[in-house]
């Protein structure tokens, strides 16, 4: 591949990412990543914390701004687009936070109507219909008049769930959709994901590090590690990898402990190339 | 040499900060006034709430600070006056530094206390827990979304209070008169009255704007520049306050200067 310099793409991936760089201040986190996502596909992005998948999301939905490369999103390069082009764009992509993200000071309906009453002129009434729709198909009819603290951890993603959904979009996008939930309300958010994907050809994305969710719900996965795609594929493909890092995170094998010093110097010594963006980012939000 | 590069670094942090409020300041501009002619809608009623919580609910605080203010500064100019025998400038003292100095920056002092802070507060905590990455996400400007509206309450509301908090203020002069000075309420606040000028009023007011932009500006912008983790919230809403305490003084000196040599008074 010659990435860097097409101004077209001969594909008709729905996301295609090119040699994406992307660094915070002088560190660079994403060493040039590259992959495809197919219309209608469900790829799960894999990694362990400060493996980089974070960093990977939040500049997928144009929340980070790549230092290099292109991130071509339906046909465009959502790193040179302007930024009303690229809220054109983002109409079309929902976004379940890890956190939920729901607005304390809004009722859930409210969260819900929000981007509805944002961007297009439906009546109050049409969008009061909507949003009990997108509510009751996240399984949380009736729950238009709470306030998100009143909801339990599963049922906040859930909402969040509703408002990624409220403009249609093409694209979803889920940060570490189980974290935080007990396995069951874990599951019931999985069974969620694989409903959409039944009902309406979503192209969805995951970033994730729970390995039964991942099989459960992916179509392909693609496995990060600082910075870098270490191994990409079907499911079934790359479950039964022989890739020595794949194996290492799936059998669930702690790293080795240092056995060289040449190794612990060079991880003290912060090599951009290889175990800086791990050491680093594990402070961080993973 | 290190203490002038010091110095000089200090000084281009600082400016570089104002330019970043200014910023801040003309988007929320941008949306309050061409906003509405290019499909970006006011947001009326966030605008209004705001200005509640803004504006009416201090007045209670206010009314209580300011009219002690008010009684202090006659206690402490009778003091004086008493000497002379001139017991009668209370009210003309009192009338003049409430309207033309303290109701203003009383005023602005305790709205940092009560909604600078919370602006901080509000918005850093958002930023914490992902609600303005999520606004993006949904193409939503943050600044249309949260920070225009509390600039449209703000610049409305602190001239408001600024004029209740002289009328506060002067009352409590006029308490001290009354009780003390042989005035009676009517005569105090006729006495006020002969002694202000309208542009005492007016510069208290428009130095009452700024203070309204400043204070805005720092919270909010302390707010969205707040970093991962509760504890940056707290850190946030600490530097608004004091931040926006001093640009407040600072405003406050560049414009009763400018109002000094402008108007030769």
């Amino acid at each position: 591949m010659e990435p860097g310099n097409q101004n077209t793409l001969q594909t008709d991936a729905m996301i295609s990412l090119r040699d994406l760089h992307v660094q915070y201040g002088e560190r660079e986190i994403l060493h040039g990543i590259n992959f495809d996502v197919q219309r209608g596909e469900t790829l799960v992005i894999l990694g362990g914390s400060g493996s980089g998948k974070s960093t990977l999301l939040r500049t997928l939905v144009g929340l980070e701004k790549p230092s290099h490369g292109q991130i071509w999103i339906r046909g465009r390069d959502i790193a040179t687009i302007s930024s009303s082009e690229l809220d054109e764009i983002r109409k079309k992509v929902g976004m379940s936070f890890q956190g939920g993200a729901l607005f304390g000071s809004m009722t859930v309906g409210e969260n819900v109507a929000l981007p509805l009453r944002e961007h297009t002129r439906l009546e109050a009434s049409t969008i009061e219909i909507i949003v009990r729709l997108k509510l009751d198909q996240v399984g949380l009819s009736g729950f238009e008049d709470y306030m998100p603290s009143q909801l339990s951890g599963g049922m906040k993603k859930r909402a969040a769930v509703a408002r990624a959904l409220a403009m249609d979009p093409e694209i979803l996008f889920f940060d570490e959709p189980s974290a935080g939930l007990d396995p069951i309300i874990a599951a019931g958010i999985d069974e969620l994901i694989l409903e959409l994907k039944k009902a309406f050809h979503m192209t969805i994305i995951v970033v994730t590090h729970e390995l039964a969710s991942a099989f459960l719900i992916a179509d392909r996965m693609v496995l990060i590690d600082k910075g870098r795609v270490v191994a990409i594929g079907p499911t079934g493909e790359m479950r039964s990898s022989t890739h020595p890092r794949v194996r290492q995170f799936f059998d669930r094998v702690a790293e080795p402990a240092v056995e060289q010093e040449l190794d612990y110097l060079q991880m003290l010594t912060e090599d951009h190339r290889h175990g800086s963006a791990d050491v680093a980012r594990t402070k961080g939000a993973s | 040499m290190e203490l002038t590069s010091q110095v000089g670094g200090t000084v281009l942090d600082g400016l570089g900060y104002v330019g970043a409020l200014a910023t801040l300041g003309g988007r929320a501009a941008y949306f309050t006034f061409l906003g509405p002619f290019r499909g970006k809608r006011l947001r009326w009623q966030q605008a209004v709430s705001q200005a509640m919580a803004v504006g009416v609910q201090a007045l209670p605080i206010l009314s209580l600070i300011t009219f002690f203010i008010g009684l202090i500064l006659a206690l402490q100019s009778a003091y004086e006056l008493r000497r002379f025998g001139a017991l009668n400038y209370v009210a003309t003292a009192v009338a003049l530094s409430m309207t033309r100095e303290l109701g203003p920056l009383i005023t602005a002092i305790l709205v940092i206390g009560r909604s600078g802070s919370a602006f901080a507060a509000e918005i850093g905590t958002m930023k914490v827990t992902e609600e303005i990455d999520a606004l993006e996400t949904m193409a939503i400007d943050p600044i249309h979304f949260l920070v225009t509206p509390k600039f449209l309450a703000m610049t409305l509301m602190l001239p408001c209070l600024t004029i209740w908090a002289n009328a506060m203020g002067i009352l409590g002069g006029a308490f001290f008169g009354v009780v003390q000075a042989d005035f009676t309420w009517t005569r105090y606040i006729q006495a006020s009255i002969d002694s202000l000028f309208l542009r005492d009023v007016t510069t208290g007011l428009i130095k009452s704007v700024m203070f309204g932009m400043t204070i805005t500006a720092v919270g909010c912008y302390e707010g969205l520049s707040t970093g991962a983790g509760a504890e940056e919230v707290g850190r946030s809403t600490t530097r608004a306050v004091v931040i926006s305490i001093f640009l407040v003084i600072l405003v406050d000196l560049v414009f009763t200067a400018l109002f000094f040599f402008v108007s030769g008074r």
